[in-house]
């Protein structure tokens, strides 16, 4: 079952399947290791539920929803 | 020539051709990984140093001697990619494209490695010398990863060392690594990173027209290299190789059938095979336990307090009031020390010096200033202290994370936060920190706002006047400087947005580095870069604008003035029994000083701007003050100090300035001027920076109309408001 990112809930972990999106977002979110086959988990919600923390390959980001709304995963 | 022959030696070993006695060594990685940390250790420097990514805005040339060999160590801002976009990152990537760097260091977290990796392969294609640093290696070993250095040199093709460079270690053997690298001169060993057929296909084709097109200028890694930039789409090469139409026509064609075929951008499937290269190397060379990662309890503990939905946003606006408040209230012990030590200071110079031109210079001129403002040194070292603590333990990323969401709705990127808390030490190196703000818009506006951050330079006026004036609430009025310096850049951002600037938003994405132990060096360099900058200008532009000020109130010296009152002053002097005798020479006195005034240069200069200032109530000395703030905000006080020092006899330093100023406003009036000095003007260091990063003159002189602009008319109100409620 695919997903966006931000559909996963705290806690969760998802595979990631691609991003879409203008090119300058999907090289950014490439270089930080956001890449597909990779797991991603959701960490943490910022007070007003965005932005959210997510840990991918072993280390922590910081994520706005908006751009979370452009990678694509499935569920593990 | 000398240049030359001191840059080459003939080698013995090396059959008398020359070698270089001076190299170049670039420190290359991902933000955050500890390469200005590394470059201090291994060049003795002191440069800033912060637990967030993107510290680093600029490249700094650092150089030390190591075994004979004089290395230049280049120091750049963190990078994850080399296609990375914002300004300083690309800093980066032209200096390791420009070819003047002899070895390329990329130090890597070895906590971190996969993510590390990816920049590295990037690098190792470019076939340039290079060593590998696995920074950070405390941290790996806390989490228990054991990582085999001889396979990962391997598979790099350079060798690997490990250091902690918080501690020092490891420094020495990488220094004799670089040294040896030079001595030995092994040609790099070429990696090729494994892509798939449809790739590799696709780099020959525009290998080969390469290396038509510049017929023996490239070798076949060479050539290898920039048909791989070619087809990731580059923008740098591809404006290098612009003259050849055709080299790019066919690049694009490869681009276009390719991601066809494969449903996906063609660097993206150059990134998929990177990922791939790199996650068999860790998985061959990485072995972690099979159980979970201790190190990161800590963090993972305290994040759940710090970032809590709740608790969060209280906690940060708590700690930000505990560093105010210290800041003020700790400030306050050591400023009466520091006030009666330049109190007795000024009396033992003021008994050895006869009265005359040379003491009145020295008392009231230079001690007056200099004193006057080297008192609020406490304060300005405590504020330092905390905001060393909240860079260094990782908790200004974690604010950043908290404000996001708010700083979103008033139109500012999330990472705007950073800059905007920096500049409530000082507005240059904040105005310096928007560059890892990719969108120029949003770094314009962020530019234009973090200079109405209340930075320490300004802190003074406001202790000052808030002791003068509110008494028991003088650390309360602090405070509220401090919230109305948020409250008004905020607004302004939301103005700047709505009437100039059109949002044009960037993906913000950031690492959260683990919360780290702040180091003492970290903290230190930190407090005396900043605390060195203070003396600096109490030296410099404080020491020059007290003498400045002083002359121009002291002379010209003999005007004839209206009325002789040293006379008449006499006369009452010699009539003892008068009544009301003391006030009335008090009174004399104060209309001759007045008078004196007047006639002295800084009085007509003073008489000439009255004008502008008066509806704001401002006193001429008021307006000498705001006019000498220009320079320096630290100005302010100085001028305050030999202002009153000269006139009106304000000679034992301690309190007396704050009465002496007490009497000549009202607590509206003093607010006003108050909420002026906050606003007006950016000081000249910033308004330079500002010329610098945002590129022209323009938005310099937009930031100047605008804040004066703004600081007026809010002044304007805040005095109208008054006289209606009192
Ligand atoms: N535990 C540990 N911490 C380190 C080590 N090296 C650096 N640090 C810390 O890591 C943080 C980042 O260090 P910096 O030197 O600022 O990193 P940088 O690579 O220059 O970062 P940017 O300038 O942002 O690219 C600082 O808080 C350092 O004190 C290390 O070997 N071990
Ligand atoms: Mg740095």
């Amino acid at each position: 079952m695919e997903y966006r990112l931000v559909d996963l809930k705290p806690g969760e972990t998802g595979k990631i399947k691609g991003i879409s999106g203008s090119i300058n977002n999907k090289r950014r979110l490439t270089a930080m290791g956001i890449v597909q086959g990779k797991e991603i988990t959701v960490e943490m919600i910022a007070p007003m539920g965005d932005p959210r923390i997510y840990s991918v390959l072993g280390y922590r980001l910081s994520m706005r929803n908006e751009d979370a709304q452009t990678i694509s995963v499935v569920r593990t | 020539m000398n240049k030359i022959k001191d840059e080459f030696i003939a080698d013995p070993k090396n059959g008398g051709s020359p070698i270089k006695k001076k190299i170049t060594v670039v420190l290359v990685g991902n933000p955050n990984c500890g390469k200005t940390t590394l470059l201090n250790r291994l060049t003795h420097s002191k440069e800033s140093v912060g637990n967030y990514p993107r510290v680093t805005v600029t490249l700094a040339r650092k150089s030390c001697v190591h075994d004979g060999l004089h290395i230049e160590l280049i120091d750049t801002p963190g990078i994850y990619a080399l296609t990375s976009q914002s300004g300083e990152e690309r800093e980066t990537r032209e200096f390791i494209h420009s070819g003047q760097a002899d070895i390329i260091v990329n130090v890597l977290d070895a906590g971190n490695l996969e993510r590390s990796l990816f920049l590295t392969s990037q690098l190792i294609e470019m076939g340039l010398p290079m060593l590998f640093v696995l920074n950070m290696s405390d941290e790996a070993h806390s989490r228990q990863l054991t990582i085999d250095h001889h396979g990962l040199s391997s598979m790099l093709g350079g060798p690997v060392y490990e250091s902690i460079a918080t501690r020092g270690e490891g420094i020495k053997a990488l220094l004799d690594g670089m040294v040896h690298m030079h001595r030995q001169k092994v040609s790099p060993e070429p990696v090729f990173l494994p892509y798939d057929a449809h790739l590799e296909r696709a780099v020959e084709k525009v290998q080969r027209l390469v290396f038509e097109l510049h017929p023996g200028s490239f070798d076949h890694n060479q050539s290898r290299w920039l048909a791989i930039k070619l087809l990731e789409g580059d923008d740098q090469i591809l404006v290098q190789e612009g003259e050849h139409a055709h080299l790019l026509e066919m690049v694009h064609r490869q681009r276009y059938d390719l991601a066809r075929d494969h449903g996906e951008e063609c660097e993206f499937l150059f990134a998929a095979a990177r990922y791939g290269f790199v996650h068999g190397m860790v998985t061959e060379a990485v072995h972690a336990p099979k159980t979970a990662t201790g190190f990161l309890d800590w963090t993972n503990r305290l994040d759940r307090i710090f970032l809590h939905r709740f608790l969060g946003i209280p906690l940060l606006l708590g700690l930000l009031w505990i560093m105010f408040q210290s800041t003020f209230s700790l400030g306050e012990i050591p400023m009466g020390w520091i006030e009666a030590g330049v109190g007795w200071i000024s009396a033992t110079v003021a008994s050895h010096i006869p009265a005359g031109l040379v003491h009145d210079l020295v008392i009231d001129g230079i001690i007056a200033g200099v004193g006057g403002t080297l008192v609020f040194l406490p304060n300005i070292i405590i504020l330092f202290f905390f905001m060393a603590l909240f860079s260094e333990t990782g908790y200004l990323a974690r604010a950043a994370f908290l404000m996001d969401r708010s700083m979103h709705a008033f139109g500012l990127h999330g990472k705007a936060l950073i800059p905007l808390i920096m500049g409530f030490g000082c507005n240059v190196p904040a105005v310096m920190a928007t560059r890892t703000i990719e969108d120029h818009r949003s770094r314009m506006i962020t530019i234009l706002v973090s200079p109405f951050m209340l930075c320490s330079a300004r802190l003074p006026v406001f202790i000052l006047f808030a002791g003068a004036f509110f008494g028991e609430q003088a650390g309360l009025m602090v405070l509220l400087m401090y919230f109305l310096s948020i409250v008004i850049a905020m607004v302004a951002a939301v103005v700047l947005n709505r009437l100039i600037l059109r949002r044009d938003e960037n993906p913000f994405v950031m690492e959260l580095p683990p919360y780290r132990l702040p180091t003492l060096r970290a903290v230190m360099i930190h407090m005396g870069d900043r605390v060195a900058g203070f003396l600096q200008k109490v030296a410099g532009v404080i020491l020059v604008g007290s003498i400045v000020i002083w002359y121009l109130q002291a002379f010209p010296r003999h005007e004839i003035l209206n009325h002789d009152y040293d006379a008449e002053i006499a006369r009452f002097q010699h009539m003892p029994e008068a009544v009301m005798y003391h006030e009335t020479i008090n009174a004399l006195k104060m209309k001759k000083s007045q008078e004196e005034l007047e006639q002295s240069y800084l009085g007509r200069i003073a008489q000439a701007i009255a004008p502008v200032f008066s509806p704001l109530h401002f006193t001429w000395k008021d307006t000498v003050a705001v006019l000498t703030g220009f320079v320096a905000k630290e100005v302010v006080v100085a001028s305050y100090a030999v202002l009153y020092a000269q006139n009106d006899g304000v000679k034992e330093r301690s309190e007396s300035l704050r009465r002496a100023l007490s009497t000549t406003m009202t607590p509206w009036e003093a607010f006003t001027f108050m909420v002026f000095a906050l606003l007006y003007a950016p000081c000249l260091g910033t308004i330079a920076t500002i010329r610098k990063e945002a590129g022209g003159w323009i938005w310099a002189g937009y930031s100047v109309v605008f804040s004066l602009t703004l600081a007026y008319s809010l002044s304007l109100s805040v005095i109208w408001i008054g006289g209606m409620v009192s």
